[in-house]
């Protein structure tokens, strides 16, 4: 047999709440050759990971199997009993997380976690399994192999859990092992040298892999192949080159435009730019944690961070996690009270506690948060979330308010049907419009956006940033927009302010980007992007210099 | 730039219906409710009257239910007693939850000393125990219905307090609590408005079981002596009277104990099958 994993029109149903039984993976096939990665790609809810799965014959609760074939090394995945099944996790098929850091128990260490599969399967002895993931870990390039074993899972950076994991699915020595999403939590940064060390260590065992990811950029420099799945059907199948560069499909082709967004014009932003700046921060300084006796916070989150924003322009906020940027919002908006600098508003200074503005000041900066479905009450209609700043603001009611209901709907391009739905009855995408709708609502001059395209699929995200582009054009707003997406950033920024550890590194318009006189930190972070082109990560070379001194990896 | 909206798509709306079990617990309830409302207009004979010589009876066409030590109709005490037992109850059992509630929800919403004071406060409360401080109360200022009421919804405020505020503080930490804050709403909209429907069916939950608390908390203190006082009874005092009847097998004693365990039971069933409507707001 010439194919090692055969996936025969798969078929799996789910039962929802309502007992009725949907099929989420409408007839899938393709193969896998032995030492070939492919990837599997699509958006939330096109059943990438359900596929992935199945090649352990396993399937979320709630799930089965109701069709097809997945033959992994000439054994019948469907047909096995629950107790064969078992025998091949881990010795044939392994299986990496998403989130490393909740598959690591937090009460043993890491060493004995990783050689756990050796344990029970009666693999191996535990000294040979010790010796194996030593040289696992030396493969994988982490820092002290002898000794990172006897640390606790929360010893150790998200990377470097990352790849420990990946260790963990090795160390059976499986043929296949299924990726699932494995970097989608990490900076660029560390993404790359996780990619790397998986792409190297896969290549030099010949191991063959399922990578489950909805980042093209990502899978381009992993995957031999692609697999482009929609609502539980492959829409399209080619190599990864071909894929990139001669996609047949029109969705394929969508989500390779979401990728490369059209940037703002810089005439369109003059059109309505102003010369008096709409908000100037002040070495603002704020953080968490008791005061100490200087009457700063114990953990400094901002350190004296200056920036400005002129009206009808927008600020790009970039940097990766814990570097202080959503603090940033949260301390201009006033949520968390500002500890020291200064916030000067449309003329006037802000108080630093939301609870001592006046309305109009509260109203002219709306801030728009990362995820909807926390975002939105879920025990209103949207109508409701939507008239309330609208009566609370502008003491609209009855008809008036209705209508203007209706229009902030058909602005954020949402049918009026949905007035009388709730949140969860909406997509990602359609939630993340009523949240944006509802601070469009009070009628504001400035919007913090903070990473209001995180948790979107690229496709929906794009819509989005194109929306939020129109909206401007229309109301003259400006937007502050944090991000850890540099290609998002880009696409609706004049301005990109780079942010590291609580500090403003430096601000460059996009145009600048990529030129040698960028600071070395935003040079790091620039590069590190991943971009769609396969021979990316290869030819990428970074000064060590610079990665020993900003990444945690 | 356009988005596929799907305007038409089917979608299920959980309505407020009961499934079997909810309804046979709330036919229970409303039973006791109805009869709690008209006992005075259908009891056969006069509560405090003794309307038999032989004490203790069995149950005869004449009385339904027996007769009671002293040989008065146990059908008619037990009609009557569903006034004091569903009465009481549900009166202290709502005042409890409505203050315990309130005071929670205002303690996670606004935080710091005020959060810190109720909750110290609520606590100490809290230690003392239920029987012994009704005793206390009672002795002190005897017994009617209005101090009966009180000293039981005291004694079920702490612990609505503690339930309610538990889930605040998670329901708090929200976005669009943050929202409505930086909206500059007060507090009364955010607790009425942001925290209530979030955090509903749960203390709508937490509301019956106090409820079944209540009552047996009422019967027994009232088995103690210090609930309704004679001639009236609620069921409690009623199982105190008759209790020398046991060993006799006398009705008196089952019947107000089958009203009671009917009561608790029914709440019980009615909050564990309430409909999805409600359930479905407490997983927010």
């Amino acid at each position: 047999m010439s194919q090692l994993v055969e996936i025969r029109d798969l078929k799996v149903a789910a039962k929802t709440d309502a007992g009725r039984t949907v099929e989420i993976i409408k007839g899938v096939s393709f193969d896998i050759a032995p030492g070939e990665i492919v990837a599997l790609i699509g958006e939330s809810g096109s059943g990438k990971t359900t596929i992935a799965l199945t090649l352990m014959g396993y399937t979320r609760t709630g799930c089965r199997i109701s069709g097809g074939s997945v033959t992994v090394d000439g054994q019948d995945m469907v047909q096995l009993s629950e107790k064969d099944r078992a025998d091949v996790r881990g010795t044939k098929v392994a299986y990496v997380p998403q989130s490393a850091a909740a598959a690591f128990n937090p009460a043993a260490t890491i060493m004995d976690q990783v050689i756990e599969v050796t344990r029970i399967h009666g693999l191996m002895p535990v000294d040979a399994a010790r010796t194996l993931a030593v040289e696992l870990f030396r493969a994988l390039s982490l820092p002290n192999p002898d000794t990172i074993g006897d640390r606790y899972p929360h010893q150790v950076s998200g990377g470097q859990l990352q790849r420990l994991s990946a260790a963990m699915a090795l160390i059976g020595q499986p043929k296949v092992v299924i990726f699932d999403e494995p970097t989608t939590a990490l900076d660029v940064t560390t993404q790359i040298e996780v990619l790397r060390a998986f792409k190297s260590v896969m290549r030099k065992n010949g191991i063959a892999g399922v990578y489950v990811s909805h980042d093209l950029a990502v899978v381009a420099q992993i995957a031999d192949r692609i697999l482009v799945l929609r609502g539980g059907e492959v829409q399209e199948v080619g190599s990864t080159d071909q894929i990139l560069h001669r996609p047949q499909h029109a969705y394929t082709r969508q989500l390779l435009g979401a990728f490369e967004p059209v940037p703002r014009s810089p005439a369109e932003a003059a059109r309505v730019a102003d010369l008096h700046p709409l908000l100037e921060v002040d070495h603002l300084v704020a953080g968490y944690g008791p005061l100490q006796s200087d009457g700063m916070p114990l953990v400094r989150a901002l350190n004296s961070v200056s920036l400005s924003v002129h009206r009808g322009r927008n600020l790009g906020i970039i940097g990766e996690s814990g570097c202080g940027k959503s603090t940033l919002a949260r301390a201009i908006a006033g949520i968390l009270p500002r500890k020291g600098g200064n916030i000067v508003f449309n003329g006037r200074e802000l108080a630093a506690d939301a609870r001592h503005r006046s309305r109009e000041e509260l109203r002219d900066l709306q801030i728009v948060f990362q995820y909807a479905d926390t975002a939105l009450n879920p025990a209103k209609s949207i109508e409701e979330l939507l008239g309330r700043p609208l009566a609370f603001y502008h003491g609209l009611k009855g008809k008036a308010r209705d209508q203007r209901v209706e229009q902030l709907l058909d602005m954020v391009h949402l049918p009026k049907s949905v007035r009388h739905r709730r949140a969860s009855e909406l997509s990602g995408g359609q939630k993340q419009r009523v949240n944006f709708a509802r601070a469009l609502a009070a009628e504001p001059k400035l919007i913090l956006c903070d990473e209001i395209t995180s948790a979107l699929d690229t496709v929906v995200a794009a819509a989005v940033i194109e929306l939020l582009k129109e909206l401007q054009r229309e109301l003259g707003l400006s937007y502050i927009f944090i991000s850890h997406d540099l290609s998002v950033v880009e696409a609706i920024c004049d301005e990109i302010m780079v942010m590291y550890a609580g500090e403003k590194v430096e601000q460059l318009t996009p145009s600048d980007i990529g030129r040698a006189e960028n600071h070395p930190y935003s040079r790091l972070l620039f590069s590190s992007t991943p971009k769609l082109d396969p021979g990316w990560l290869d030819s990428l070379e970074q000064d060590p210099e610079l990665v020993r001194a900003y990444c945690r990896r | 730039m356009t988005t596929p909206v799907s305007t038409t798509a089917p979608r299920r709306t959980p309505g407020y219906r009961f499934n079997l079990v909810g309804i046979i617990g709330f036919s229970v309830l409303l039973f006791w409710v109805v009869v709690a409302l008209v006992a005075p207009w259908v009891i056969p004979y006069p509560v405090g009257e003794i309307v038999d010589y032989d004490y203790l009876a069995p149950i005869s066409d004449k009385f339904w239910m027996g007769t009671d030590y002293l040989g008065r109709d146990i059908l008619s005490r037990v009609l009557m007693g569903a006034r004091y037992t569903v009465g009481i109850s549900l009166a202290s059992v709502t005042l409890a939850c409505s203050i315990g509630v309130t005071l929670g929800m205002v303690a996670a919403v606004s935080g710091g000393w005020l959060d810190t004071v109720l909750s110290r406060f609520l606590d100490a409360m809290n230690s003392i125990p239920s029987k012994l401080f009704g005793l206390v109360v009672v002795a002190a200022v005897g017994s009617s219905l209005p101090v009966l009421v009180l000293t039981m919804a005291a004694v079920y405020v702490p612990g609505s307090f503690r339930f309610a505020r538990a889930l605040a503080v998670n329901i708090n930490t929200m976005d669009f609590v943050t929202v409505a804050r930086i909206r500059g709403e007060g507090t009364l909209y955010l607790i009425l408005s942001e925290i209530l429907p979030n955090i509903l069916g749960p203390v709508l939950t937490d509301l019956g079981l106090r409820f079944v608390f209540t009552v047996l908390l009422l019967s027994g203190l009232s088995f103690l002596g210090l609930g309704v006082q004679p001639p009236y009874a609620d069921w409690g005092a009623m199982v105190r009277e008759n209790i020398s009847g046991l060993s006799f097998g006398a009705p008196a004693v089952i019947f107000p104990c089958l009203a009671i365990a009917t009561l608790t039971i029914s709440v019980n069933l009615l909050i564990d099958n309430l409909p999805q409507k409600i359930r479905d707001r407490s997983d927010a």
